[in-house]
C-alpha cells in the first residue's frame, strides 16, 4: 500500500526572457533556496532530488550531475528525468513516488530550463521523427496551430474566442510577480493585431520562452503535518503519452492523452463533475486554443462549448472555475519547469499562500502537463487527507 | 534486397553540412520510398486487429501493440485535416539553414489510410485554405528521386 504524499513547500525564480545574473546552477539553486525557506528545513532534511529539464536545449546533458551544486545534490540520491512539456509533472510524480513507495521520507523535485542558451525550436524538431517529419516541421508552434485549424473548422471557433483566452491569462499574470510577463494586461485586439507567426497563431496567442526554474518538497504522511500547517495531498496522479508519430494523432477526437490522464485523476479522486468539485486549475495551456478546446476534454463543459464557458466568464477570478491565477504558460514558459509550476501553484493555492493570486478557500486542486507527441499528466492535490 | 549485400541505402541529405547520424528507416518505410519512386503510390499499412490503414507503413500497430504485414495501396489524394503557414524564421537542425518561409504544413487523410500524413501543400494564402480540401501528391521527377520523404515535392489543392 503506497504511503500518503503531500506537497509541503513550494519556491521559484523570477522569471525574465534573460535571466543574465545567473548560470544555469545558480537558477536552480534560487528556486531550491527559496522552496526550503517556504517549508522551513535545510538540505541536510532532503533525502532525494529528482530533476528535470530538456537537456538537448541548453546543450547539457547529464543535468543531475552537472547540477549538483545548485540542486543540493552533493552525496544525495538523485535522478533526472526528461518527458518533454511533460518534464515539470513527471519530476513531481516521479518524487511523489519516490515518497509513496515508503524508499524516501522528504524529496525535493526541480524543474528548470534557460531558455534564452537554447535555440528551443531547432532543438524542438529534433524532438521528431527525422525520417518522415522533420522535414516539414517548424517546432511548436504550428503543430499547435495545426490543432488549432482542425478545431476552428470542427465546431467554428474564431480567433477572437481564443483571443479571450489570451487576455485571461495575461489579466491573472498581473497578480503574479513571479511571472515572466507580469504587468502588462492585454485587450483582445492587441491579440487580433499582434504578428501573424503561424496561422492561426499570433505572436499573442502563445507562450513566450523564458529563464526559470521550479522547486517542489513533497513529504510522506508523519512529516509533513509537522513540516506544514496546511500540506497539499496528493490525491491522485496520471500519466499518458500518446503517438510518437505526429500522423498518428487524430485531431478530431480533442486531446485523448489529456482525457484519459484526467478521467483516471477524477475516478480516484472520486470526482463526478469538475467545475462544481474542484475549485481551481493550473492548467498546462501552452496557446490561446488550448484554453477552449481542452478545456471541453478536461470535461468543464461540452465538446464545441469552450469559446461560451471562456466568454461567460467561469474560468476567471471570482467565475465558477478559475484556470491558472498564476497567469499560466502563456505568461511564463521556462519549458522543464513549466509544468512544475503549474503542480507548485496548485498546491500554493490549497496552502492559502497564494497572496494576491488566492482563489478563497481552495479545497481541491488541478495541475496538468503537456508536451511532446500530445503527452499529458495530471495530478489531483486536496487540503483534507486522503 | 535483404541479402546485405545488393542493399541500398536511401538517404536524407543535410546539405553540405556533415551530420553524423544515421537512422534506419525500416524494411516497410524501404518499400514505401521504392513505391513512391518506381510508381509514384502510397502504401499504407493494415492492423488486423484494428483495421485501421497506417502510412507510413511501419511494424507495429502503437495502439494494438500488434505486428503487421498486410500492405495496402492508396490514393495519392487525400482531404486536409489540419494545417498552419508558417511565417517565422528559425535555422533548420536538418541543413543548419534559415528554411525558407512562409510555407505551408499539413496533415492529410490520404484516401484508403486512417491516420494523416504530414507534408507540405504548396499554397501560402491562408483564404485560400481550409480543413477539409482536397489534394494531390505532386512528385519530382523519377530521376532526381532519392528515396526520402522529398521525392514528394508537396501536396497541390485540387481547385
Amino acid at each position: 500500500m503506497a504511503r500518503r504524499v503531500a506537497i509541503v513547500g513550494t519556491g521559484q525564480t523570477h522569471h525574465r526572457s534573460h535571466r543574465l545574473d545567473v548560470n544555469g546552477r545558480e537558477l536552480i539553486h534560487e528556486a531550491v533556496e527559496r522552496a526550503l525557506k517556504d517549508c522551513e528545513l535545510t538540505i541536510r532534511d532532503i533525502d532525494a532530488i529528482v530533476i528535470g529539464n530538456m537537456d538537448h536545449f541548453e546543450s547539457i546533458n547529464y543535468v543531475d550531475t552537472w547540477s549538483v551544486e545548485g540542486s543540493g545534490g552533493y552525496m544525495k540520491p538523485i535522478m533526472k528525468v526528461t518527458t518533454g512539456g511533460t518534464t515539470g509533472t513527471s519530476v513531481a510524480i516521479a518524487a511523489y513516488y519516490h515518497v509513496a513507495s515508503g524508499l524516501f521520507d522528504k524529496v525535493l523535485a526541480i524543474g528548470w530550463e534557460k531558455n534564452s542558451e537554447s535555440d528551443t525550436t531547432g532543438a524542438i524538431i529534433t524532438c521528431s521523427d527525422p525520417v518522415w517529419d522533420r522535414f516539414s516541421y517548424s517546432g511548436a508552434i504550428p503543430s499547435l496551430a495545426t490543432e488549432a485549424s482542425a478545431y476552428m473548422e470542427q465546431y467554428g471557433a474564431t480567433q477572437e474566442d481564443a483571443a479571450r483566452v489570451a487576455v485571461r491569462e495575461r489579466t491573472h499574470a498581473m497578480n503574479n510577480p513571479y511571472a515572466q510577463l507580469h504587468g502588462r494586461p492585454i485587450t483582445i485586439k492587441d491579440v487580433m493585431e499582434s504578428a501573424m507567426l503561424a496561422y492561426p497563431i499570433k505572436l499573442l496567442d502563445v507562450c513566450p520562452r523564458t529563464d526559470g526554474a521550479c522547486a517542489v518538497v513533497f513529504a510522506a504522511e508523519g512529516t509533513a503535518e509537522r513540516i506544514a500547517p496546511k500540506p497539499a495531498w496528493i490525491k491522485a496522479c496520471a500519466v499518458r503519452h500518446a503517438a510518437t508519430w505526429f500522423g498518428d494523432v487524430d485531431y478530431n477526437t480533442g486531446l485523448l492523452s489529456l482525457k484519459r490522464a484526467s478521467l483516471e485523476v477524477y475516478e480516484k479522486a472520486g470526482i463526478r463533475h469538475p467545475v462544481e468539485e474542484l475549485d481551481v486549475a493550473e492548467l498546462y495551456l501552452p496557446y490561446s486554443y488550448a484554453g477552449l478546446k481542452w478545456i471541453e476534454v478536461l470535461g468543464f463543459c461540452g465538446p464545441g462549448e469552450g469559446p461560451k464557458f471562456i466568454w461567460e466568464g467561469h474560468s476567471d477570478m471570482g467565475g465558477k472555475l478559475p484556470i491558472n491565477p498564476s497567469g499560466g504558460v502563456m505568461s511564463t514558459n521556462c519549458i522543464g519547469a513549466t509544468a512544475l509550476l503549474r503542480t507548485a501553484e496548485a498546491a500554493l493555492q490549497i496552502m492559502g499562500k497564494g497572496d494576491k493570486r488566492q482563489v478563497p478557500d481552495v479545497k481541491t486542486a488541478l495541475a496538468t502537463g503537456f508536451g511532446g507527441c500530445w503527452w499529458s499528466d495530471a495530478i489531483i492535490m486536496s487540503s483534507k487527507k486522503p | 534486397m535483404q541479402d546485405g549485400k545488393n542493399q541500398e541505402l536511401l538517404t536524407l541529405n543535410s546539405g553540405d553540412l556533415a551530420m553524423p547520424y544515421e537512422w534506419s528507416i525500416g524494411l516497410y518505410g524501404s518499400r514505401f520510398f521504392q513505391e513512391i519512386r518506381e510508381k509514384r503510390r502510397f502504401l499504407g499499412i493494415r492492423c488486423p486487429k484494428c483495421q485501421k490503414v497506417l502510412v507510413p507503413p511501419r511494424r507495429i500497430c502503437g495502439p494494438c501493440f500488434q505486428k503487421l504485414d498486410e500492405l495496402v495501396e492508396l490514393s495519392d489524394q487525400g482531404t486536409i485535416k489540419a494545417f498552419s503557414v508558417v511565417n517565422y524564421p528559425f535555422i533548420d537542425p536538418a541543413t543548419g539553414r534559415q528554411r525558407p518561409i512562409p510555407y505551408t504544413y499539413g496533415y492529410i487523410n490520404l484516401d484508403g489510410s486512417d491516420n494523416i500524413f504530414s507534408h507540405l501543400i504548396n499554397e501560402i494564402d491562408e483564404s485560400k485554405i481550409k480543413v477539409g480540401m482536397k489534394v494531390r501528391a505532386v512528385f519530382k521527377d523519377q530521376a532526381e528521386m532519392e528515396g526520402n520523404i522529398q521525392d514528394i515535392r508537396y501536396f497541390e489543392i485540387i481547385r
